[in-house]
């Protein structure tokens, strides 16, 4: 019986301080005890592959329900890499955000912002043979929180992950670049490191822009990868 | 030091993932008809005041019957069983509650000859998690417990939080496990 090598440990401040009292939610949810580091094993370098199914509809959040969704039409599209470059194909990417106007088709939203009967911020994608994604949407409007007075949170993109191993399993949230309340986001802040928080902003890309149609965003992920491999 | 590509942090799931994640039977794994003793786990997802946590979703991932893996990397000369891929996900109700039908799995051997005790991987998302906690679900009386290597890893006092309680009689196979986020009889995660 051999184990293969196991996954790569995150860095100190790349990831988000779990007891980040800015955040008021953290507070009676996080744990006091620190985690207890874990070798891995077939547990962990293992995980579920892809058992969903996307159609291309599913890439294109911009028609539901008989009709076309209100607002600014956007790409978003990159490649889904591991740590040592390599493109991780076959990867479920799932997608959730709020409407043009900042509202959730969700019921616990209360946000005073229309429903759009067209759009319910709910898409799914599976990457390439090349690690790469493509989907079509609306860019999603700012909202207002309760987590302190006057609190807004940026405009952003809720994306879940799996990659090839439960030790690789990812749930984050994309920003824009050049949103003012990027800096007054106490959970974009969470992160200590300002160029692992960078990360998380998506690029303008030209290039991905539809010409007539709809701007675009490049917008990359990036997992852990297997330890002990060369980078590519 | 090899170079390697700046990773992508994590960020909380929010209370808004339902309808993109969440969808009727993810916690049902034993819907094609899958091998083994099915049982029932159950449980709730509490805070640090104790409140029920309605708003978290959890995964699970485990092996099947045999203790293999439905992954190409587990290696092992046991049977893989067509109709079961050991993910489940669901999201805790207004109480707090969530609840898996699966299979018991079997054990996990590794390198070196050690033995993995039956058990089941968990991920743990909610508002307020700016990264997913993980733990484990074990099974009591399994002899395999004691030379576990995650067990061993845990202190004494704390390694109960990680063994499933038997509910009623043995043949029902129904276990509750609950996560406790914070306090003093909380859950041991793992950090991996």
């Amino acid at each position: 019986m051999i184990t293969p090598a196991g996954y790569r440990r995150t860095e100190p401040g790349e990831n988000p301080r779990l007891d980040w009292r800015e955040y008021e939610s953290t507070r009676k949810r996080v744990p006091i005890h620190a985690p207890i580091r874990l070798e891995h094993t077939l547990s962990e370098i293992t995980g579920p592959r892809t058992w969903a199914v996307a159609t291309p509809a599913d890439a294109d959040l911009t028609h539901f329900n008989g009709g076309e969704a209100l607002g600014e039409r956007i790409i978003v599209a990159g490649r889904v890499l591991d740590d040592n470059g390599r493109p991780l194909p076959d990867t479920l990417i799932e997608i959730w955000q709020a409407n043009s106007a900042g509202r959730y088709a969700h019921e616990v939203d209360t946000h005073d912002a229309p429903l759009d009967p067209h759009y319910s911020g709910v898409g799914r994608v599976i990457t390439d043979a090349h690690g790469a994604y493509r989907f079509t949407t609306i860019k999603p409007g700012a909202y207002p929180w309760r987590n302190h007075p006057n609190a807004w949170r940026p405009a952003h993109i809720h994306f879940s992950l799996f990659g090839p191993a439960f030790a690789t399993r990812l749930v984050t949230q994309m920003y824009f670049a050049g949103d003012p309340l990027l800096l007054l986001d106490p959970i974009f802040n969470s992160i200590p490191d300002q160029s692992a928080r960078n990360r998380l902003v998506a690029a303008f890309d030209l290039g991905t822009t539809m010409p007539g149609y709809a701007l675009g965003y490049r917008f990359d992920f990036v997992l852990r990868g297997p330890e002990g491999t060369p980078a590519g | 030091m090899t170079m390697s590509y700046g990773r992508t942090p994590s960020q909380t799931i929010g209370p808004f993932f339902h309808r993109a994640l969440v969808r009727n039977g993810g916690n049902d794994l034993t819907a094609r008809g899958a091998a083994g003793v099915q049982i029932v786990i159950e449980g709730r997802v509490i805070d640090g005041d104790g409140l029920p946590v309605a708003d978290a979703m959890v995964e699970i991932w485990q092996a099947n019957a045999a203790g293999r893996y439905d992954h190409p990397e587990d290696r092992q000369d046991k049977r893989l069983d067509p109709n079961f891929h050991g993910f489940g996900r669901t999201a805790t109700d207004a109480e707090g509650y969530f609840r898996f039908r699966t299979v018991k799995p079997g054990p996990v051997r590794e390198t070196g000859d050690f033995t993995q005790a039956p058990h089941i991987n968990v991920s743990i998302f909610a508002r307020g998690l700016l990264n997913r906690l993980v733990t484990r679900i074990y099974f009591p009386d399994e002899p395999l417990n004691a030379t576990d290597p995650v067990l061993s890893a845990v202190p004494g006092p704390r390694r109960p939080t990680l063994i499933a309680r038997r509910v009623g009689e043995e043949l029902a196979n129904r276990f509750s496990f609950d996560v406790i986020l914070q306090g003093g009889a909380e859950t041991v995660f793992l950090d991996l």
